[in-house]
Parts: C-alpha cells; structure tokens; sequence
C-alpha cells in the first residue's frame, strides 16, 4: 500500500481540552493537546494511569465530545468543540475502528457474526459481510472457531476476534485502547504486530494506548501524556 | 442478520415462557369475547327459530325473555279473531331443577301448542320431532340425556324422542320441548296432599256461608279441580305468537292488539332487543370489563419482560451505537421481540382456543372479526410494551462502553 504523499491526515487533533465536571468535582483530563496521525502510521499512545489517554483516544474517536478544540479527519472538519459537524455515528461506521482491553463482543452472536453485524450495520450486503468476515477470521487465526460464541471463546481469541470486527469496514482511523492488556505477552505482541501489518498494508492509522515496553519496536513513534498534556509526539 | 432472532436464541427460555404467560391470558381474552358471542347466539336462537312475527305478553311487562309474564290461554283465541293475523300459538316456558339419575338436571320447558307445532322447525341432530300430544320430549344435548332414555317429572315419565344441539336458554341451561299440556303439568305440577289440603279449605270455606248450606252443588264445585272453577284458574301461559297473514302488515296487526288494556305487543325484533339489552347486556359489560384488566395485565408483564431483556443488553447496544449502529437498528431489535412475544403468544392462545373453548361450560363462538380485532389489539400492545425498552435504549450513550 501506498499513501500519496499530499494526502490528507487520517486524523488531526487541534488543541483538544476536555474538562470532566464543573465547580469543586471539575477534572481537567486533557489540555491543549494536539496530535496528527497520517494514513499508514501505527502510533502508541504511552503515559501513566489517569493521564488522560483515554479521554483523548474516545474524543478523536468521536464517542466523547471534547470541551473544546477541532477534529479534523481526512481533510473534513468534524468537531469543533463539543459540537459535531457531521453525523457522528455514520462517520464512526464508515471511519472508525475500535479495540478495547475487554473484547466486548455481543454474546449472542457467534464469532463470525460479531464481525459480519460491524459490516451490515454499514449497509454491506449479510453475504458478502458474511465471507469478508471469514477472511478476517481466518487473517486473525481464529477462522476455526468462527461459529463459536464468544462465551466458548479464549480472551485471546475474543479479542483477535474483536480486532477482525474493528477492521471490518476498513477503517481509516483504529483505536485501541490498552487491547493487550488481557493477554499473555507472546499474544500481546501477535496483535500488535497485526495492527502494524493492517496500518502498512491496508493504509489505516492506528493509535495503541499500552504499558508493553517490550513492544514499542512494533510502531513508527510514540505519543505521551502526563496529567492531561502531551509531552511529546 | 436478525440480531432480534439471534438474542431470542440466546435467552430462549426466558422469552418462551414469557409467550407462553401472554398466550394463556391472551386465549382467556379471547374466550371471553366468545362467550359473549355464544351468549347472544344462544340467547336469539330460539326467538330467531320458533317463527313468529308478533309476540303478544302480559300487559306492560318486557316478556318471557326478560322477566316473567303470565296471561291467559284463551288470549290465543282472541288473537286469532284480529284480521290479519294467520295464527296464533301459545308460547310456555320455565326453569325447572329436579334431579336425575343422582345429579342435578335443569331444563328449560319449552311447550310447542300441539298440535299444529310438533317441532317440525327444530333443528334435530337425533331422533325425530313429537308425535304423540303426551309423554315425548326433544331434549338438548347439553342436558346429556339420551335417545330412547326415560325421565320422570312431576307425576308423569317422559320419553327422549329427538336431540338437538347448542339449543339452550338465556341462563345457558338446556331447552326441552313438551307439548304445552305437559309443559303445564310439569309446571303446575302439586302434590296430591296440597291438593287435598286446598279444597278442605275451599269446603270450609264455602260451607260458613248461608249460600253453601243451601246449595249444595256450589260445594261441590269448590272442592272440583282448580281450572274447572273460572276465577280460580290461574293465567297458564307466558305468551302468544302471532303469524300474519301474507300482504298484511304487521304493524297493522300490533296497533289492533296494543288497543287492548291487559297485554302488550312486541314484534320479534323487538323481544330480541329487550332480551338483548338486558340481560346480556349486563354479561357484555362484565365480560368487557375483565377483557380489558386483562389486556392490560398482558402489556405491562409484556413491557417488564422487554425492558428487562434490554436491560440485559444495554451494553452490546452502547456497543452497537459505538459501531455506529443506526437507531432503526436498535429499536428494531426490541421491537421485533416485542411483536414475536404478541404474535407467539396470539397464536397459541387461538391454537390453545381450538382445545379448550369446546370444554367450556358455556357455548364459545369465535368470529373473525373478533380474531382481527384481538390481532390489531396485540399488535397495539407490543408496540406500547417495546416503549419503555426503546426510551431506555436511545438514552444509552456509545462511551457507556468504557465503564
Ligand atoms: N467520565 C469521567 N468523569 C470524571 N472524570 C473522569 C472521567 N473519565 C476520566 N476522568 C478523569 O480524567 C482523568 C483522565 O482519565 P483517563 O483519560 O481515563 O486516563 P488514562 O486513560 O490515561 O488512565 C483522570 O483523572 C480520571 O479520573
Ligand atoms: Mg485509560
């Protein structure tokens, strides 16, 4: 894959500030900070607990609207401030994928459904998101237990199985968040390395919030934060 | 994919069990409407069957159907004298409870005037219609009696001659057709030592008087029989039917005979609407009433067991919002398992129905456009049930994911 070099930035962070309560209870998790990911750029996101990682990883993941401060993504404005400039919840399924440390699959269905359902809820045909799902299973090594429920599945199958689902639609823009946290260091490493070959092959930015030292070769650069600044990226 | 079909799968007992609860109250609400259905066919058929055109009663009472009402048999002469008229039956009938083989048994006696009516208009499922003016009887099948099988009343033994089906009186009890001679011996039916003990009374009586010491043949009337003394008799049946002649008109006929002080008429129309508006009138708002508790007892057991159901699945629907799942999506899921609970439990209340409504003691008429109306209701209150799941649901923000 590769990225023109005049193409616009998967995702560009402008000053983003997210303040949590008001009055005596007001947090400021985040502030001022400023972030640009390019296509084709796996980035790790480092910082102490409480730094304000996830707040900034879920406002440019447009489920947590930041307090102030722009989004831009592939060139388009989409947030400025805590108001949304286009349809966030369509730009999420087109756009956005996103890995969790818990696997957070929906347990009726199976493991290849959990997949398929990302692509049908954004308009793909239930055959084609069916075997395109399969190929994503078995691209994951789970192809084997694609009619398995999640409740018959390992954590680490969950989560291979929830990284197929992220990358269903062909995401620009992956979001993980602490995804090897649940499991050993040798599967730890396997999914890093995936989202590494997803963002070089496929042309998607990924963004990993990790503790994993021993993983860091896996990315281009690091970001990270402490108390809701950027201290470098 | 269904993810409705897929969840229900998933929680199978659950929601099997909660169809099965709104499918037997549902079948109760169902059987109810019947009911009353079967209350107004049986309530009608003998009115609709017996084929008069002027019912003639006791003056200002409703008539037979409604209330009691007695005039006297020779009325049925009298009727027969007004032009127009083409003849004129008297019409008897009571309730009795007597006891028959070890269990108790109510008839409803019904008198056809023999012998012009030998119940040649009833419709027989066994035997044959009267044919001798005593001792015969057509019985309905709900009294469980028997072709060929004996029954005594009062004094005197009957004969089950013919059968009929789903012919039963306003208080859902069994009709039985005597000649009206025997309808009245049942009715009129007194032991032989009241008789004994009434006419030494009328002897006392008469013979305190001067007239009854000199006239002995006036004593001997009194302590006679009871018809044979004309003041004495007592008006002996409920009502006269009238049919008219062909090209006269009814109303004619009935301005003649509502000249006449001691009776009043009604067409036949007429006497199924008091019967209508009374009594079962009362039973229609009875069973309206528990039909609607009942309704409402369904929705809200409907909506507790969806919002709980999406209450179970708040996070894999924050999960799905997070995916950027349209609302549609959402709200179809819950929904369609609140449409699937009503339908389930609609069609095993009608395949239960098909069972049961026979084994009920009271006729059950199921009508389609009872069944479409009950479909519409179901439909409703799925819809109103998938509310309180569908406001929880759409308040749920993607980020719930996080916590
Ligand atoms: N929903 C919230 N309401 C109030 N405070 C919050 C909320 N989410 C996070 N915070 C606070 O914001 C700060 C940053 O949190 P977070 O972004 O989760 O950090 P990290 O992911 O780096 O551990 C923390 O002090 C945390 O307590
Ligand atoms: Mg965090």
């Amino acid at each position: 894959m590769t990225v023109p070099a005049n193409s616009p930035a998967a995702v560009e962070a402008i000053g983003l500030t997210k303040i949590y309560g008001s009055g005596n209870t007001e947090v400021v998790a985040m502030k001022d900070v400023s972030v640009t990911l390019a296509r084709g750029e796996v980035v790790a996101l480092l910082g102490p607990s409480g730094a304000g990682k996830s707040t900034f990883l879920t406002a440019i993941g447009l489920i947590n609207p930041p307090t102030a401060g722009r989004i831009v993504m592939g060139g388009e404005p989409v947030m400025d401030g805590a108001r949304a400039l286009v349809d966030l919840r369509a730009y999420r399924r087109k756009h956005l994928g996103f890995v969790f440390q818990k696997a957070n699959l929906i347990p009726f269905l199976n493991a290849v459904e959990n997949v398929a359902v990302a692509m049908e809820i954004n308009d793909v045909a239930p055959r084609a998101a069916r075997k395109r799902a399969l190929e994503l299973l078995g691209y994951l090594g789970v192809a084997d237990r694609a009619t398995n429920l999640p409740d018959a599945l390992s954590g680490g199958q969950q989560q291979r199985v929830a990284v197929a689902r992220a990358l269903a639609n062909q995401p620009s823009l992956i979001l993980a968040d602490e995804p090897t946290a649940a499991l050993d260091s040798h599967r730890g490493r396997q999914v890093m390395e995936l989202f590494r070959k997803v963002a070089h092959e496929r042309g998607s930015a990924v963004m990993v919030v990790t503790h994993d030292q021993r993983s860091l070769d896996v990315f281009d650069r690091t970001c990270e934060m402490e108390d809701g600044l950027l201290r470098k990226g | 994919m269904n993810l409705a079909a897929k969840d229900i799968r998933h929680n199978f007992g659950r929601f099997a069990l909660t169809a099965i609860g709104i499918g037997l109250l549902l079948m109760i609400v169902m059987g109810m409407g019947g009911i009353y259905r079967g209350l107004i066919r049986e309530a009608t058929l003998l009115i609709d069957n017996i084929g008069a055109d002027l019912w003639v009663v006791q003056g200002s009472t409703r008539g037979p159907f409604a209330e009691i009402s007695r005039v006297p048999a020779s009325l049925e002469d009298r009727a027969r004298a007004v032009p127009g008229v083409a003849s004129a039956r008297r019409f008897v009938s009571h309730t009795v409870q007597r006891e028959h083989r070890g269990k108790p048994l109510r008839i409803v006696v019904q008198g056809l005037a023999w012998p012009e009516d030998r119940g040649n208009w009833i419709p027989l499922v066994a035997g044959r219609p009267l044919r001798q003016a005593h001792y015969e009887i057509i019985a309905d099948r709900s009294l469980r009696l028997e072709l060929g099988e004996k029954i005594e009343l009062g004094k005197n033994v009957y004969e089950v001659v013919g059968l009929t089906s789903g012919m039963v009186g306003s208080g859902g009890d069994g009709l039985g057709f005597f000649t009206v001679s025997d309808a009245q011996a049942i009715q009129f039916d007194v032991p032989g030592e009241a008789l004994r003990l009434e006419r030494q009374s009328r002897r006392a009586r008469v013979e305190a008087e001067y007239i009854g010491q000199v006239q002995p043949l006036l004593v001997e009337r009194a302590v006679g029989s009871a018809s044979g003394i004309p003041a004495l008799a007592p008006p002996q049946v409920s009502a006269v039917m009238l049919t008219i002649q062909p090209g006269m008109s009814a109303a004619t006929v009935a301005a003649t005979i509502s000249t006449w002080p001691d009776v009043t008429v009604y067409s036949t129309q007429q006497q199924k609407d008091l019967l209508l508006s009374g009594m079962v009138d009362k039973a229609k708002r009875q069973l309206g009433l528990f039909r609607v508790l009942l309704i409402i007892i369904s929705t809200i057991i409907m909506a507790l067991i969806i919002y709980t159901l999406t209450l179970d699945k708040i996070h894999d629907i924050a999960m799905l919002k997070l995916m950027g799942a349209r609302n549609g999506v959402i709200v179809g899921l819950i929904l369609q398992q609140a449409l699937l609970i009503g339908a389930l439990g609609y069609g095993l209340a009608y395949w239960l129905g098909t069972f049961a409504f026979p084994k009920f003691p009271r006729l059950v008429v199921i009508e389609n456009q009872d069944l479409l109306t009950l479909a519409g209701i179901v439909l409703g209150i799925s819809v109103l049930a998938s509310l309180l799941g569908i406001g929880k649901a759409m308040r749920v923000e993607p980020n719930k994911i996080l916590s």
